[in-house]
């Protein structure tokens, strides 16, 4: 049955990483629906949030492959329950006196922000799960998008469950 | 610091011997220059092979390497150098052959410039490679390589091409020499759970069938494999990767299986209720129709890499390790076991594969009788021609097409490491280099079969083997066809033979001449007998011309995803 996977990629920061990483999907096959990279709590790591649609069998696969690439040190495929997924988004709306109102109201509900404001647009600035930002976008539509940009999933675990860098500081 | 202050490409020659670099294929250019002229004081230790093309210095070591079991090595110059490696590289890649390859290429300051000769090795070779690495600084050098080697040979093995921008070669840092060469990294090994569940699985079967790969090889585990195969009574078929692995007349081994393998092997396979595979990767072309994996029997897959588990099949059993391990430890488990209502099926199927063959071959004389009107070989004719003439020990080298299906299913094979073949890529032209990498890294007898076709791809590097004494017979199964594709139109195409006829005007006989070897014609036995006496005697490569017939059919021929029932063994 195909769903959607999140999974985090511990990988040396050298160039060229990204694009073993991205290449491989390519090469097998393999479609992403988003992908992400940072740098980590710890120098000479990045870690990389790959999102992408598939079954069991497609997820094992993505797992074994990334895994005997040699910059990438961990691959952990995020449990649904148990993780925090966000996503951030910047959107441009026509900013119009009949609409000011209504933008405001569906900003406030959503707990977005307006973070530029300008005669004729404004920014909103909202995180959250994917399907959060899907529904702000699907009610921003009618006034006016103008220009939009959202960042991918970024997603951690919750509680001791981590992707591990270095020697982690034991808890306290 | 005690380290010697030397140059990049001193570098490069001081960790290549460091890491036990005895020979180098390779051919030169401007940016390598300085890494020739810094191996050229290291020619003592290093032999340095020129070959023809950079291709063929490609082939070259991976025949070095496939021969041997050592890391081959191969170096080339940026630009056009760099990318003349790549179906090297990737048909070391596709077949788990141990590389390291040097490119050169322009210095860091103008890198992202299309300057001349400039090519991104790194991007264009990355889907073909274990790993590769550019280094920008000199300091990171010796490293560098030390871990190009380590990747190379560690677990799966696998080609590393490592690029050096020249002013990395001339820059110059601290030398500190490594007292040995790079170990490689320790594999995982087998969980003792998973080898009690395999062994259950075995004890339950009735009909057990091994299937192995080149892993085996690659692995040095063929003796664990038919120590396996004799405690719990089963027979044995591989890959076209496998062969070599065990001798062919091994009473329990039925040959290799798949698209062209024995009929006995894929028949096997396909009765047994337990598939035991080792080494292998379930490829296309070693096992047709996939469906009846999920019907019939039940898989055990043991293999040192993980990400072949479930990706061409699904096992109901999967053991991630190294195989000699794996295999020695899941024998030690497991009980005694003797099928004799199997070995009665199997031997009946060698019977069945014995009277096929007759049909086939009968079926063929009849044809080539009634329509060849000038003299010719027939493959059979061919094949046992050459192995009652060569030593047991020679290495055998195949190019790409039927010539290479025919070998395989025919040739005596007695120990590992002599058979090199272009499996996973099937690479036409990769023979001669690869005969001349073989014959170099061994200093045995070596024997090319290749086709018009192949030959006429990279036959350049005859001026390699010429100069370079390599004892090579080369044996052309010339049939005037691209013969592979040609069996395709005449079974799936209604002989519509598009593009396949070669219809040239090509003395093979004159070009081997024109490059300094010897050569012959053979379109008889007697002629065959004569030429391969002579060959023999020779101290350099000797060319057969062999005169054969283009319709010859390699068969058994299961189609491309058929089942056992499709296959084709004769045609009327």
């Amino acid at each position: 049955m195909s769903k959607q996977y999140v999974i985090g990629v511990l990988v040396a920061n050298i160039s060229g990483v990204l694009s073993r990483v991205s290449g491989m999907f390519t090469r097998r096959g393999f479609n992403i629906d988003s992908l992400t990279v940072g740098e980590t709590e710890t120098a000479g790591y990045s870690r990389i949030t790959v999102a992408f649609h598939g079954d069991e069998d497609i997820k094992e696969r993505i797992v074994t492959q990334l895994e005997k690439l040699h910059d990438v040190k961990e691959v952990e495929v995020m449990d649904q329950h148990e993780t925090v997924v966000r996503e951030l988004l910047l959107l441009k709306v026509r900013n119009t006196a009949e609409n000011r109102q209504d933008i405001m109201t569906v900003v406030e509900i959503f707990r977005s922000k307006i973070v530029d404001y300008s005669a004729t647009a404004l920014i909103c600035e909202l995180t959250g799960e994917t399907s959060k930002i899907d529904a702000f976008i699907d009610l921003m539509k009618s006034f006016g998008i103008m220009e939009m940009c959202r960042t991918g999933i970024v997603a951690v675990e919750r509680g001791e469950n981590c992707l591990k860098t270095a020697v982690q500081p034991d808890p306290v | 610091m005690n380290g010697m202050l030397i140059s990049g490409a001193g570098i490069v020659a001081e960790t290549l011997i460091e890491q036990g670099c005895d020979t180098l294929f390779g051919y030169p250019g401007g940016q390598v220059i300085d890494l020739f002229d810094a191996l050229y004081e290291k020619r003592e230790k290093i032999r340095f092979v020129l070959t023809a093309h950079e291709q063929g210095a490609a082939h070259a070591a991976d025949g070095y390497a496939r021969a041997t079991g050592k890391v081959g090595t191969v170096i080339a110059t940026s630009g056009p150098g760099a990318t003349n490696l790549i179906t090297g590289l990737a048909t070391a890649c596709l077949d788990s052959v141990p590389l390291v390859a040097i490119t050169g290429n322009v210095p860091c300051s103008l890198i992202g410039r299309d300057s001349f000769q400039e090519v991104d090795i790194v991007g264009v070779s990355m889907p073909v490679t274990k790993h590769n690495f550019i280094v920008k600084d000199v300091n990171e050098l010796a490293d560098t390589l030390r871990e190009a080697f380590r990747i190379a040979k560690s677990g799966r093995p696998g080609p590393v091409l490592v690029d050096i921008p020249k002013d990395v070669q001339t820059a110059c840092c601290e030398f500190e020499p490594e007292s040995a060469p790079a170990a490689p990294e320790p594999v995982r090994q087998a969980s003792d759970h998973r080898l009690q569940k395999a062994a259950e699985m075995i004890a339950a079967a009735e009909r057990p069938y091994i299937y192995f790969g080149g892993g085996v090889i690659s692995g040095n585990a063929s003796a664990e494999v038919l120590a396996l195969a004799e405690k719990i009574d089963a027979p044995l078929g591989c890959s076209l990767m496998g062969l070599s692995a065990v001798p062919s007349d091994h009473p329990r081994f039925l040959g290799m299986q798949g698209m062209h393998g024995h009929y006995a092997a894929s028949a096997a396979e396909d009765e047994a209720d337990l598939v035991i595979a080792l080494g292998a990767r379930f490829s296309d072309r070693a096992t047709g129709k996939k469906e009846r994996f999920s019907r019939h029997f039940s898989i055990i897959h043991i293999d040192i890499d993980g990400a072949e588990l479930n990706k061409n099949i699904h096992a109901k059993l999967t053991i991630r390790g190294e195989l000699r391990d794996a295999v020695s430890r899941l024998t030690a488990i497991t009980k005694q076991k003797r099928h004799p209502a199997w070995r009665k099926r199997i031997e009946a199927l060698r019977e069945e594969e014995t009277r096929r063959t007759q049909e086939s071959h009968d079926v063929l004389m009849q044809k080539l009788g009634s329509t060849a009107d000038t003299p010719r070989l027939t493959h059979f004719e061919i094949i046992d021609a050459v192995s009652a003439a060569v030593p047991q020990d020679a290495v055998i080298v195949t190019d790409v097409g039927q010539h290479q299906m025919w070998t395989a299913q025919r040739y005596p094979l007695h120990t590992p490491r002599t058979f090199l073949t272009s499996g996973g890529l099937g690479t036409m032209g990769y023979g001669l280099g690869a005969a001349v990498g073989a014959f170099i890294a061994t200093g045995r007898r070596t024997v090319l079969f290749t086709g018009d076709g192949s030959f006429g791809m990279n036959l350049t590097e005859l001026a390699a083997a010429v100069s370079e004494h390599a004892n090579i017979t080369v044996i052309i199964m010339n049939n005037g066809v691209l013969g592979m594709v040609r069996q395709w139109q005449t079974l799936f195409f209604d002989r519509r033979y598009a593009g396949t006829t070669l219809n040239r005007q090509t003395d093979f006989v004159k070009v081997a001449e024109g490059f300094g070897a010897k050569a012959a014609r053979a379109a008889s036995p007697a002629e065959l007998a004569a030429a391969l006496a002579e060959a023999g005697k020779q101290d350099g490569p000797f060319v057969i011309d062999c005169v054969t017939d283009c319709n010859e059919l390699v068969l058994p021929m299961l189609p491309p995803g058929g089942s056992i029932d499709e296959i084709i063994t004769a045609i009327k």
